[in-house]
């Protein structure tokens, strides 16, 4: 399969996904550089973390408008797979394929360490390999993570399964004090109503695989895989 | 002429970094501080044009790219230079 990972400038994670796409779920990873126009061939994409823009104006704001987002619309508008980690998530919600924004944390840090994750949705192209109400230890590093929505979009998020992860203690109770930035609901991640594009601000790709001491990143790259086997796009 | 802009979080968004900022002022003995709300300020040259098709400019690189309108306001203010 060949998975595309757009590289903006100031990525930095944009290498880590490619490591585990191809290292590790022995697939293609293609780097496509935010100037391109065309993502001919491509099942799946990737929107990577970093500091795109050196996060000026807003986290994603300027990176949403580079050339290549065109493409990258028009693919999920096709029902492609479109998976936004950290900065491509929020880059996502600056480009309107997910809903919401992002604040500055609630504590004003930095945060870089593990959090816990509920998968809330299990029935998604991206957890069809987690079990529903699984928790997963990931890693985060954020300073813009603290999602907020208007009360009307979480009522619809909510009804519609929209939310995927929520932060949670060890057991899985999505509390306050497991809340690391302060975002509405515990919300870590979400979907598009349609169900193809997956923003999260966890760090999948830095524990999936055994060196790292934790896989549980590894799910979500398995599941959107085996959900692109037999997927086909709309035509253009 | 100038654009003067001013992104500011709308009302009952939460704004850490004015809170912050107001802390901080009362520990120096500015006890009069009710609240602070912390924002962003431009200064845009444009050239010459029609005061109303500059307002139109404005508004519309505020609603795409200057201001995310979800969680923030804009205001302008526009000066001949």
């Amino acid at each position: 399969m060949n998975i595309g990972i757009i590289v903006f400038p100031g990525s930095n994670c944009d290498r880590d996904c490619a490591h585990v796409i191809s290292e590790v779920m022995g697939q293609k990873a293609h780097l496509i550089w935010h100037q391109d126009t065309s993502l001919k061939g491509m099942d799946a994409l990737i929107l990577p973390g970093g500091f795109s823009y050196g996060d000026y104006l807003r986290t994603g704001s300027i990176a949403r408008f580079s050339p290549i987002m065109e493409a990258v619309i028009d693919f999920a508008g096709r029902g492609g797979l479109v998976l936004g980690i950290c900065n491509g998530f929020q880059i996502l919600l600056e480009a309107g394929l997910l809903s919401g924004a992002m604040l500055r944390n609630k504590n004003l840090s930095f945060i870089c360490e593990d959090i816990y994750v509920r998968v809330v949705n299990s029935d998604t192209p991206f957890t069809t390999q987690c079990q529903s109400g699984q928790v997963l230890k990931l890693p985060i590093a954020h300073a813009d993570g603290n999602y907020y929505t208007d009360p009307l979009t979480l009522s619809t998020l909510q009804a519609n399964a929209q939310i995927v992860f929520r932060y949670c203690d060890k057991n899985g109770n999505p509390i306050i004090s497991s809340n690391p930035n302060g975002s509405i609901d515990n919300i870590a991640g979400i979907r598009n109503a349609q169900g193809n594009v997956l923003g999260l601000m966890p760090h999948p790709e830095r524990c999936a695989e055994v060196i790292l001491s934790n896989q549980d990143g590894r799910l979500i790259f398995e599941s959107m895989l085996s959900s692109i086997i037999g997927k086909t796009l709309l035509p253009v | 002429m100038k654009a003067k802009i001013y992104i500011t979080l709308k009302d009952g968004i939460h704004d850490p970094q004015g809170q912050a900022v107001q802390q901080s002022l009362h520990t120096l003995g500015f006890e009069a501080v009710q609240d602070v709300r912390m924002g962003k300020f431009l200064e845009v040259d444009l050239q010459d044009m029609e005061k109303e098709s500059a307002e139109a400019t404005i508004k519309k690189m505020c609603q795409k790219l200057l201001a995310n309108t979800v969680i923030e306001d804009f205001q302008y203010e526009l000066f001949d230079s």
